[in-house]
């Protein structure tokens, strides 16, 4: 007990150096990871660093005694389809881990079929099985503003909110709840659940990219797949994704994945039915412009692949 | 029971113990999850050592990574039945071994009559023994 307040009375001159312990908690790795695998988003990576700063700095303060209560860590992700918002939300389960704020620091992604269930008594064990699945980790909720459906007045989304709610205060040690959806539904999600935004304590906006943080996306995907754009191939790419954005159901990353997909597609279908049949490395990794330009944003104005199972269909 | 201070029910690991802590509970639960073993808890108000239909409470939970949630579960169950023997069984499921690893009791009645031992003359001066419990002269639910 003694030596206890005589700790604390001397820690006002000892120093911890902050620096030594942002080494040791090693999460400048998955910052650099952060900035390195993920394109634009300034506005998501400051926070990250803030909270992550946040964190350290409250755990430097426990070392010194210096209690201010477990922070509250919850979180709602908005943005549009393919901003990342999964991707980060891996991201900060790590960073979480590595703070020691969660215990095992794995994710768990659901949505709300995995919460809800289709009689009464089915949703609170539905519930709470997948809340014990995610204790010592992190919830990510994908589509949250689907939980609650206001005019179903005998939707048992409520039920599964309210196990929600008391898990996010009861357990705040165990479990961290990250919301995610469109901005517009989830402001309105939150307009009728009241209770669930005071209990998050951050709100992270995932602004949509620009045709150039698009192309850096792109040129990223396929080095990870051991391929890449010609000069030609290139230019043809940015100017896909330039007419791709104004058409509908676009969805940022999601999109350039599809259409690299595609895009590959070709590029072997040429290989194939071309007449050099001797190739090298290079031939195998390049995408030409052709490989992208036979997509039918560029012939017709529509996106691919939808169109072309209802044509299938017909025939 | 001599050997058995304070009549106490002995059964499973850690039966002759003094009652586990929810922090040494903790740390066995994650001992079964490491190995990857499936964690059920059930309950019974019948004693006998032979019983080995206990109920399940709730289902066996299966793809957990922490012991939260399992304690949590655990305390419910005290809640419910808070004077009910309740034990932790944790399961493997590995093809060829598919039985329980450990077994632990973590609540039990605050009364434990405990057994009484029965004679049975058969012919030839021959004697068998057996065991009753003295909750079970009671109908099921008010034993305890």
């Amino acid at each position: 007990m003694s030596k206890q307040s005589e700790n604390s009375t001397s820690s006002k001159e000892t120093h911890i150096d902050l620096d030594a312990e942002f080494r040791k908690s090693n999460i400048k790795d998955v910052l650099d990871k952060l900035d390195n695998e993920l394109i634009g988003l300034k506005p998501v990576k400051t926070r990250i660093r803030e909270t992550a700063a946040l964190l350290l700095v409250d755990r430097v303060r426990k070392q010194m005694e210096l209690s201010a209560g477990a922070p509250s860590l919850h979180m709602c992700f908005t943005g549009n389809p393919g901003t990342g918002k999964t991707t980060v939300a891996l991201r900060m389960s790590e960073i979480l881990h590595r703070l020691g704020y969660v215990r095992e620091g794995h994710l768990v992604s659901v949505t709300r079929d995995d919460l809800v269930g289709q009689y009464i008594g089915h949703t609170a064990p539905k519930t709470k099985e997948v809340i014990k699945k995610a204790m010592g980790g992190v919830l990510f909720i994908d589509e949250a503003y689907y939980l609650y459906k206001p005019e179903n007045e005998r939707d048992y989304g409520a039920e599964s909110i309210e196990i929600l709610l008391q898990t996010m205060e009861n357990n705040r040690e165990d479990l961290v709840v990250i919301l995610a959806g469109y901005k517009d539904r989830m402001d309105k999600f939150f307009h009728s659940n009241p209770g669930m935004r005071s209990r998050i304590a951050h709100h992270i906006d995932f602004p949509d990219y620009d045709p150039d943080e698009l192309l850096a996306i792109a040129k990223l995907m396929l080095a990870e797949q051991n391929y890449c754009l010609s000069q030609a191939g290139e230019e043809a790419f940015g100017e896909y994704i330039r007419l791709r954005m104004k058409l509908e159901h676009f969805a940022n990353a999601r999109s350039v994945r599809n259409a690299l997909d595609r895009a590959r597609l070709r590029q072997a279908n040429r290989l194939f039915l071309g007449a050099k049949k001797t190739l090298a490395k290079i031939d195998l990794m390049t995408l030409e412009a052709e490989d992208i330009l036979a997509s039918r944003v560029f012939l017709e104005g529509k996106p691919d692949g939808e169109t072309i199972a209802i044509k299938e269909a017909k025939n | 029971m001599m050997t058995n201070v304070g009549n106490l029910l002995t059964q499973g690991q850690f039966s002759f113990l003094p009652p586990l802590t929810d922090k040494q509970i903790t740390a066995q639960l994650k001992y079964a999850l490491n190995n990857g073993w499936a964690v059920g808890i059930e309950y019974t108000d019948e004693p006998h050592p032979r019983n080995t239909y206990w109920e399940m409470f709730g289902n066996p939970m299966f793809d957990l990574k922490d012991p939260a949630g399992i304690l949590m579960e655990i305390n419910s169950c005290r809640k419910t039945f808070p004077n009910h023997y309740v034990r932790v069984t944790a399961f493997n499921s590995t093809r060829g071994v598919e039985s329980p690893m450990m077994s632990y009791i973590v609540n039990r009645p605050k009364n434990e009559p405990g057994f009484r031992l029965d004679r049975k003359e058969g012919p030839g001066r021959q004697v068998s023994y057996t065991i009753h419990s003295y909750a079970t002269d009671k109908p099921e639910g008010e034993r305890y």
